[in-house]
């Protein structure tokens, strides 16, 4: 693994081959917002929230810190007009749904976003996968999952899976920003009684 | 049919199969391509053949089911060889005079022929016909002489000789150079130097890498892949082998949408056939060089297309995008190193390798070299699939090839890219095409669609439209697509309705930067491009939706109403009649009023009121005159004066 | 006490383990897998879905989103006649909307629904690939090109 020497909000940092922006930024406090982020679980890039500004071979970009790799000499800047701007305007977009989510309040008081810009959606699921994600990587149960696309795009339970583990585990519900989790599991439980083979004929 | 092992034996094959058929033997070609298909080309070859049985003609004509020759709006089109008559709109009915006029009294049908529609000339040739002549068909010309199921037809016109070169003359290296030096770019929509991707991934670690044909064209309005898939498989095999070689590639993937059941068809058929004549499996052409290629066939959705999410969808899982911060070249499928190209690039190698790479760089422009087949399509009188080197200006696409804009009405703007590309408007027309000039202009080339749009279009609804097929495409992983997306599209649909405000532009503008830098893949990143350039080119159409709650275009039908003129209505009763709400009140001498109440907008009132009369008038923007008062309705015929 | 009735797919079990063992336990072919049963069948049922989550060894959460995520597949059972409405930007500038709005009338049902009698899905289709032909009509895989509201009713009716 070699040595890489990149540089973030002026600072010169040491990383290693492999690691991402993100990476080499928390190894040396330097902190990048997240929300669909977490430790135990592949990076996943859905939130955009850790978007920063790069430079490299002449050009400017913005990446997702979470999941651009370091380059020799890269030169990353975690705040500026254009980063600043996009981490508002994501905000605003996820607070169109979760307008009271804990987890983005500060983050909202931060950067100066509007809660009330856009009007109030129906889903309060932000779809950061994190539940999908920890059922897959880490329980390994697969006992909730992604639906359709788009717009339209859910987190569900699988009702066979869910009534056999969830009840005692419930690991993924703490992790969830904004209890959408909970609630989509309550009405999941719902559902499924009285009795799960009901059959219409 | 025993394998071909050497290039030595291939020509010996193609010398049999030539020396076989004679050049001067009558040969009537019927375009059975989808479109064709579409308007009875099944039923114009039974009816051919039976007036060929009837004559007693079995053995002295051929019939040729063939591919999308791209004329497609005239079709079904019908091509007699040798004489290269072109005949058009072929019904089954009009197979008896084929038969008996052009074949057997060599006489050819005049109302079967092209009519130039300004200048009323007849063309008799293919060759002769503007919309043909204009082009330069490279690619697609040869879809009209072979039938996509008939390899030996693909050997006759020199088919698999690329395939043998390079294998036999040049080592893998010198391939690749070739390529380079053509300077060939992606025709998927990107235009990335194919190249350089192949170069990328030739030296990538590992062991095992892929070579992929993106056939999930699913932009809405291009249909060049599906052409070159149904009409000569062959052509973007012969590439995909070559590339593999130069690659060092022995397994491939073709990734074909669902929506294309002939093209699928014809794809299985041809990769047979390949193995069957030994291009494809095992030490090919006895060059030790082993290849084998799988269909994998697409399943519904437009972002799948996009090569890291089409990656994916070939692992079986969610054709989702993935960052490429890591280019697929190196990592893609199963993290292996895969180049991933479109049909159309991968179709243009046998030319290259044929004729050389400098050949090739004399089409075109400094940064575009080649020709690129688009679907012209929407307002314009010759629509189909028109091939023309890089360069031409779209005036002359459109004007030139294209015959003009139909029904002299005026032309407002190309669309380029499909949904990821922009509007160009009239002044803009003289620019070349040309990837980074249609860049620059805040389109793209794209894979290729090119829709003309007429006074008739309302470029708010143009934005509405894409758009909407943006937010139904979009996989919905990250936050500025998916709710970005959403949000413009909401806006949009406002604004058409005339509900927009002060400040939507703004905001739209601002909707669509954010969307644009922060998206993960490319349908994100591009959704931009509708919205500001119709903004950036069409201001005042949005100004005028949401400040005047007027449609200059009388689309939006929440702006626009009907409304008969009392002065030249003639109460003839033929829109009363026709209204499919009944929503029209009148009499045989009585002024006709419509029920603005009861009127869906459907506009039948305003296409069938007789010119002579021109009574029916849109109105957008100002509120409809109030009904003639029921008393003063009475119509005074000339011959009862007052 | 009622027997409990277990609904099997339309085409039998049998048929659905020939087409998975077709591909012989490659996980990466599901999608491969789902089309044919959703060719064969014209839905796919969760028994199904089960099935080849079983024989795959891919887990049902992935399954269910592949089965939402495309176009190609239902979770419920199709009409018998499928018709289709090309929307695509060519197709919607010559009046692709208008087809629609008919076939909706004569059907009595909107784009994504299927008729009581089972007898006819309707959807839209963002482009089948023949732009030039505007508006496209495809019914039970017959494609109409350059169609009018009145030959869309037309070519319905005599089904």
């Amino acid at each position: 693994m070699s040595e890489i020497t990149l540089q973030i909000d002026g600072r010169k940092v040491q990383a290693k081959e492999g690691m991402t922006i993100l990476e080499a930024a928390q190894s040396v406090g330097i902190s990048i917002p997240t929300l669909c982020h977490h430790e135990k679980l592949e990076p996943y890039g859905a939130c955009r929230i850790c978007t920063v500004e790069i430079e490299a071979r002449g050009r400017t970009n913005l990446v997702a810190a979470c999941l651009y790799p370091v380059e020799q000499n890269l030169v990353v800047r975690t705040r500026s007009e254009k980063v600043d701007k996009t981490r508002k305007m994501l905000l605003e977009l996820l607070l169109a749904h979760a307008p009271d989510a804990v987890a983005l309040q500060d983050l909202a008081k931060e950067y100066g976003a509007d809660k009330a810009r856009f009007e109030k959606e129906s889903s309060f699921c932000i779809l950061c996968g994190l539940c999908v994600r920890y059922c897959a990587e880490v329980k390994k149960k697969n006992a909730i999952g992604f639906v359709d696309r788009g717009a339209r795009r859910e987190v569900a339970f699988i009702p066979e899976i869910a009534s056999k583990e969830c009840e005692n585990c419930k690991e993924c519900f703490p992790l969830c920003p904004t209890e959408a989790l909970q609630a989509t599991f309550l009405l999941t439980k719902a559902l499924m009684s009285p009795s799960p083979t009901c059959d219409s004929e | 049919m025993p394998k071909v092992n050497s290039p030595a034996e291939l020509e010996k094959l193609r010398k049999g199969i030539l020396s076989k058929r004679d050049p001067d033997k009558p040969c009537i070609a019927v375009c059975t391509g989808t479109g064709c298909l579409a308007l009875g080309a099944d039923r114009v070859v039974v009816a051919l053949k039976e007036e060929i049985k009837k004559h007693g003609l079995e053995d002295k004509v051929d019939i040729k089911e063939t591919g999308c020759p791209g004329f497609c709006e005239r079709g079904t089109v019908v091509v007699i060889y040798p004489e290269e008559i072109c005949y058009l709109r072929v019904q089954p009915e009009d197979a008896g005079e084929i038969i008996s006029q052009t074949i057997l009294a060599k006489k050819v049908v005049d109302r079967l022929l092209y009519v130039d529609p300004t200048t009323g000339e007849k063309a008799v040739r293919e060759s002769e016909i503007p919309f043909y002549k204009n082009q330069m068909r490279l690619i697609i010309g040869n879809n009209i002489k072979l039938d996509p199921k008939s390899i030996d037809d693909y050997l006759v016109l020199g088919g698999y000789s690329a395939l043998a070169k390079a294998l036999s003359q040049m080592p893998p290296e010198q391939v690749l150079e070739e390529v380079k030096k053509s300077n060939l770019r992606g025709r998927g929509g990107g235009g990335f130097p194919a190249g350089r991707k192949w170069e990328e991934c030739r030296n990538a670690p590992g062991e095992a890498r892929y070579v992929i044909v993106n056939a999930d064209e699913g932009d809405p309005g291009a249909f060049m892949d599906r052409a070159l898939l149904e009409g000569n498989p062959h052509s973007v095999l012969e590439g995909l082998i070559i590339g593999a070689y130069a690659i060092g590639s022995h397994e491939g993937y073709i990734y074909v949408r669902q929506e294309y059941p002939l093209a699928i068809e014809n794809v299985t058929f041809a990769i047979k056939q390949a193995e069957e004549y030994g291009f494809l499996g095992e030490n090919i052409l006895g060059s030790g060089f082993d290849f084998t290629v799988k269909m994998h066939r697409g399943a519904g959705a437009f972002v799948s297309g996009e090569s890291s999410a089409l990656m994916t969808a070939i692992e079986g899982r969610v054709g989702e995008p993935r960052p490429k911060y890591i280019h697929t070249a190196v990592k893609g499928v199963r993290d292996r190193p895969s180049c991933l190209n479109n049909v159309e690039t991968w179709a243009n190698v046998p030319l290259i390798i044929n004729k050389g790479a400098d050949w090739f760089a004399g089409i075109g422009t400094e940064g575009s070299k080649g020709t690129k087949i688009f679907s012209l399509v929407g307002k314009v009188n010759n629509t189909g699939l028109v091939e023309v080197p890089m360069g031409i200006t779209l005036r002359d696409v459109i004007y030139r090839v294209g015959g003009g804009i139909p029904g002299s009405k005026k032309f407002k703007a190309v669309q380029t890219g499909g949904p990821s590309g922009g509007c160009i408007p009239e002044e803009q027309l003289d620019m070349p095409v040309d990837f980074d000039e249609l860049a620059r202009a805040g389109s793209m080339m794209g894979s290729g669609g090119m829709i003309v749009m007429d006074e008739d279009t309302c470029m708010v609804d143009v934005a509405r439209y894409f758009l909407d097929f943006l937010s139904d495409e979009s996989c919905g992983k990250c936050v500025p697509c998916r709710e970005g997306i959403r949000q413009m599209l909401k806006i949009l649909t406002n604004i058409s309705k005339g509900k927009g405000k002060e400040g939507d532009i703004e905001l739209l503008e601002e909707l669509a930067e954010v969307t644009r830098d922060a998206s993960l893949c490319a349908l994100g990143r591009t959704s931009a491009n509708p919205v500001m350039s119709t903004i950036h080119y069409f201001r005042d159409e949005y100004e005028a939706h949401i400040k005047e709650k007027r449609c200059p275009a009388y689309v939006c039908k929440a702006l626009i109403s009907y409304y008969i003129d009392p002065e030249k209505c003639q109460a003839c009763m033929i829109c009363l009649r026709q209204c499919p709400v009944g929503a029209i009140v009148g009499d045989k001498n009585q002024i006709h009023v419509i029920d603005q109440e009861k009127c869906t907008k459907c506009g039948t009132c305003f296409e069938v009121c007789p010119p002579r009369f021109s009574a029916v008038r849109r109105i957008s923007g100002e509120p409809v005159p109030p009904p003639v008062p029921e008393e003063a309705r009475m119509i005074a015929r000339e011959s009862k004066e007052k | 006490m009622k027997e409990k009735k277990v609904r099997t797919a339309d085409i039998g079990d049998g048929k659905i383990d020939q087409i998975i063992d077709k591909y012989q336990g490659d996980a990466s072919a599901l999608i491969q897998v789902l089309l044919e049963i959703q060719r064969e069948n014209r839905w796919l049922p969760k028994e199904a879905l089960e099935k080849v989550s079983k024989k795959l060894e891919v887990p049902l959460n992935q399954i269910q989103h592949v089965a939402t995520f495309y176009k190609a597949f239902s979770l419920v059972p199709r009409g018998r006649h499928g018709v289709q409405i090309c929307l695509g930007t060519a197709c919607h500038v010559r009046g692709g909307p208008r087809i629609l709005d008919r076939v909706e009338e004569v059907l009595g049902i909107q784009a994504g629904q299927t008729t009581m009698d089972m007898e006819f899905t309707l959807d839209t289709v963002n482009c089948l690939g023949c732009c030039a032909l505007g508006p496209v009509m495809v019914v039970d895989g017959k494609y109409h090109g350059k169609i009018t509201p009145t030959e869309a009713e037309a070519v319905l009716r005599k089904l």
